[in-house]
C-alpha cells in the first residue's frame, strides 16, 4: 500500500477532497439520511422475525461452540456483521457506479487532477464511514436488547470497521467493471446468496460439505464469524483467520479497484 | 386488429423479450435461495412444525412471498417509467387504447411472468417432495389473486409519485415488513397479540394461508371464502385506484 501511494505520488489532501464531496452530497434533501437510517431496518426486521418469531418455533437455546446461547443471540451478531458489509458495499459498488457511470464525478475529479489511488482511497474512507455508522446504530439496538454486553461492543465495533473496509474496497473493485444496470441483478442476488448462507441463520455445518468449502471461501461468512466470536465474547485462534481474511482484502481490492479506475477513466 | 388490451399485453411481452434477464434471479431463483438457506439450514433446528417438517412448512409461504413480490416489483419501475421517462402511456391515450386496456394488458402480462415463476417453483418443491396434496394444483390461482391485486395497487402507487427514489422506501418500510411478518417463517399467532391484526390486514398473510392449505392439504385459519374475500377486496380497491391514478396522470 505505501509504495503503491508513492507510486501513484498519493495526496492525503486530494483523497480527502473526494471525501468530503461525499460528506456534502448528503446534505442534499432529507431522503439521503431517511435511505441511511432506514438501511439498518431490514436486518432488524429480520431479526425480529428469523431471530425472535423462528427462535420461539425453536424453544430452546442453540449450541455455539462451548455456549449455550439463545437462537436470536445466534442470529443478532450475523444481522450487525451484514449491517457493516451492506452498509459499506451498497455504498462503494452503487453509489460509485453511477459517479463514474452517470453523473460524471469521477471523471471531473480526475479532469482536475485527482489520481485513480486518490479517488479510491476517498471513495473507500466516505463507504467505510457509511458502514460504520449502520454498524453503530445496529449495535446501539443489540445492546439495548442485551443481545450483546458493553464491554464485547467495542472490539466488536473495531471488527465492523474492519469489515466495512473490506467491503469498500471490494465493491469499488467490482464496481468499475460492470457494465450497466443489467449487471446489478446480479450482484444484488450476489448479495443476497451471501446473506442467506454465510452461517447467518444456521451453522454452515447444517449444510452439504461442498457448500460449506464453497462459503468458507467467500467474505461475509468470515464477516459474520468474526462479530459474533466478538460479540459473545469467543473469540479464539478462528478469529484471527477470520480477521486476516479481511484485512488482506483491503490492499488486494484497493489495488485492483485503483487498476480498474484508472483504466476506465483512460478508456 | 387485436383487441387493444391484447395489443397492450403484446406490447409487454415485447419489452420483456430484451428485459426478461433483469428480473431472472430475483423471480427463478431467489426463492429457492430462501428455501435451502432457511428451510434446509433453520430447519435442523426447528424441526416440525404442524406435523411437517419446516422446509415443507414454509414452501407454501416461500411460493405466496413470489407471487407477493413478483406483483408488487412488476408495478414498481415499468410503471414508473412508462409515465415518467418513456411515455409509452401517454402514446396509448392517443389510440383506441383505453385505460381498462392499459390495465388488463398489463395485468395479464404480469400472469404470464408470474405463471413461469411459480412453475418453476413448484417444480422444485415437488421435486424434493415438499408437496403434499393434490390441491396444489389450486396453489397458482391463489398466486394469481395475491399477485393481481398486489400489482393493481402498486401500479396505482407508481403512477402517482413524482421520484423513483420512493421505490426504495416502498420495499424497506412496506415490502419487507410484509414478507417478514405474515406467516411464512413462523405462525402469526406467535407475535404479540397487539400486533397480530396489522399482519391479518395484509393481503400475503391470507395468500401465505391459502397457499399452505394447498399444498400441504390442512385447513387454513379462516374459512377459504373469507381469505378469498379480503384478497378479492384488495384487487378490487387496487383496480379502482390504478384507474384513478391513471387517468389522473394522463391528463396531466
Amino acid at each position: 500500500m505505501v509504495t503503491m501511494a508513492i507510486a501513484h505520488r498519493l495526496s492525503a489532501r486530494r483523497a480527502a477532497a473526494v471525501l468530503e464531496r461525499n460528506g456534502k452530497a448528503t446534505r442534499v434533501g432529507p431522503s439521503y439520511w431517511l435511505l441511511l437510517v432506514s438501511g439498518i431496518l431490514e436486518p432488524l426486521l429480520y431479526l425480529l422475525s428469523i431471530g425472535v418469531g423462528v427462535g420461539q418455533l425453536i424453544g430452546g437455546a442453540v449450541q455455539y461452540g462451548d455456549l449455550a446461547i439463545s437462537y436470536q443471540s445466534f442470529v443478532a451478531p450475523a444481522m450487525l456483521a451484514f449491517c457493516a458489509f451492506s452498509g459499506a458495499f451498497g455504498e462503494s459498488i452503487f453509489g460509485f457506479f453511477s459517479k463514474l457511470k452517470f453523473a460524471g464525478v469521477v471523471e471531473n475529479q480526475f479532469a482536475a487532477g485527482v489520481r485513480a489511488t486518490e479517488i479510491v482511497a476517498g471513495e473507500l474512507v466516505a463507504a467505510t464511514l457509511r458502514g460504520a455508522v449502520y454498524s453503530l446504530l445496529f449495535l446501539g439496538v443489540t445492546v439495548a436488547f442485551g443481545l450483546v454486553t458493553l464491554g464485547a461492543a467495542v472490539p466488536t465495533l473495531a471488527a465492523t470497521v474492519l469489515i466495512g473496509a473490506a467491503f469498500s474496497a471490494l465493491g469499488l473493485a467490482i464496481s468499475a467493471t460492470l457494465r450497466g444496470w443489467q449487471d446489478f441483478e446480479l450482484v444484488t442476488t450476489g448479495q443476497l446468496a451471501l446473506f442467506l448462507f454465510s452461517g447467518t441463520f444456521a451453522p454452515i455445518a447444517t449444510y452439504p460439505p461442498a457448500l460449506q468449502v464453497i462459503i468458507e471461501a467467500t467474505p461475509l461468512y468470515h464477516a459474520v464469524e468474526l462479530v459474533r466470536a466478538l460479540s459473545l465474547g469467543a473469540a479464539g485462534q478462528g478469529t484471527l483467520v477470520h480477521a486476516a481474511y479481511l484485512a488482506v482484502m483491503i490492499p488486494v481490492c484497493g489495488y485492483l479497484a485503483v487498476r480498474q479506475v484508472d483504466r476506465a477513466l483512460r478508456r | 386488429m387485436a383487441h387493444p388490451s391484447t395489443a397492450v399485453f403484446e406490447r409487454h411481452l415485447l419489452i420483456y423479450r430484451s428485459l426478461w434477464r433483469t428480473t431472472a434471479f430475483s423471480f427463478f431463483l431467489v426463492p429457492i435461495l430462501y428455501l435451502v438457506s432457511i428451510g434446509m439450514g433453520v430447519g435442523e433446528y426447528v424441526g416440525r412444525v404442524g406435523g411437517f417438517s419446516y422446509l415443507d412448512w414454509i414452501a407454501p409461504g416461500l411460493l405466496a412471498t413470489l407471487a407477493f413480490q413478483i406483483g408488487v416489483s412488476s408495478s414498481t419501475y415499468a410503471v414508473f417509467v412508462d409515465f415518467a421517462w418513456v411515455g409509452g402511456l401517454y402514446v396509448m391515450r392517443n389510440t383506441r387504447v383505453r385505460i381498462n386496456d392499459m390495465l388488463a394488458g398489463w395485468f395479464l402480462f404480469v400472469l404470464v411472468v408470474l405463471g413461469l415463476a411459480v412453475s418453476v417453483f413448484l417444480a422444485v418443491t415437488a421435486a424434493i417432495g415438499a408437496v403434499h396434496s393434490i390441491w396444489t394444483l389450486l396453489a397458482p390461482l391463489v398466486c394469481a389473486l395475491l399477485a393481481i391485486a398486489c400489482t393493481a395497487l402498486v401500479a396505482a402507487f407508481s403512477a402517482t409519485i413524482r421520484s423513483d427514489s420512493y421505490f426504495p422506501l416502498l420495499f424497506r418500510f412496506a415490502v419487507v415488513p410484509t414478507t417478514l411478518f405474515s406467516g411464512v417463517y413462523f405462525p402469526v399467532a406467535a407475535m404479540p397479540e397487539y400486533v397480530q391484526p396489522l399482519a391479518y390486514a395484509l393481503p400475503l398473510w391470507h395468500g401465505v394461508e391459502l397457499v399452505r392449505a394447498t399444498m400441504l392439504g390442512t385447513t387454513p385459519a379462516w374459512p377459504v371464502a373469507a381469505h378469498l374475500g379480503v384478497l378479492a377486496a384488495y384487487l378490487v380497491v387496487g383496480y379502482v385506484l390504478a384507474r384513478q391514478a391513471f387517468r389522473k396522470r394522463l391528463v396531466d
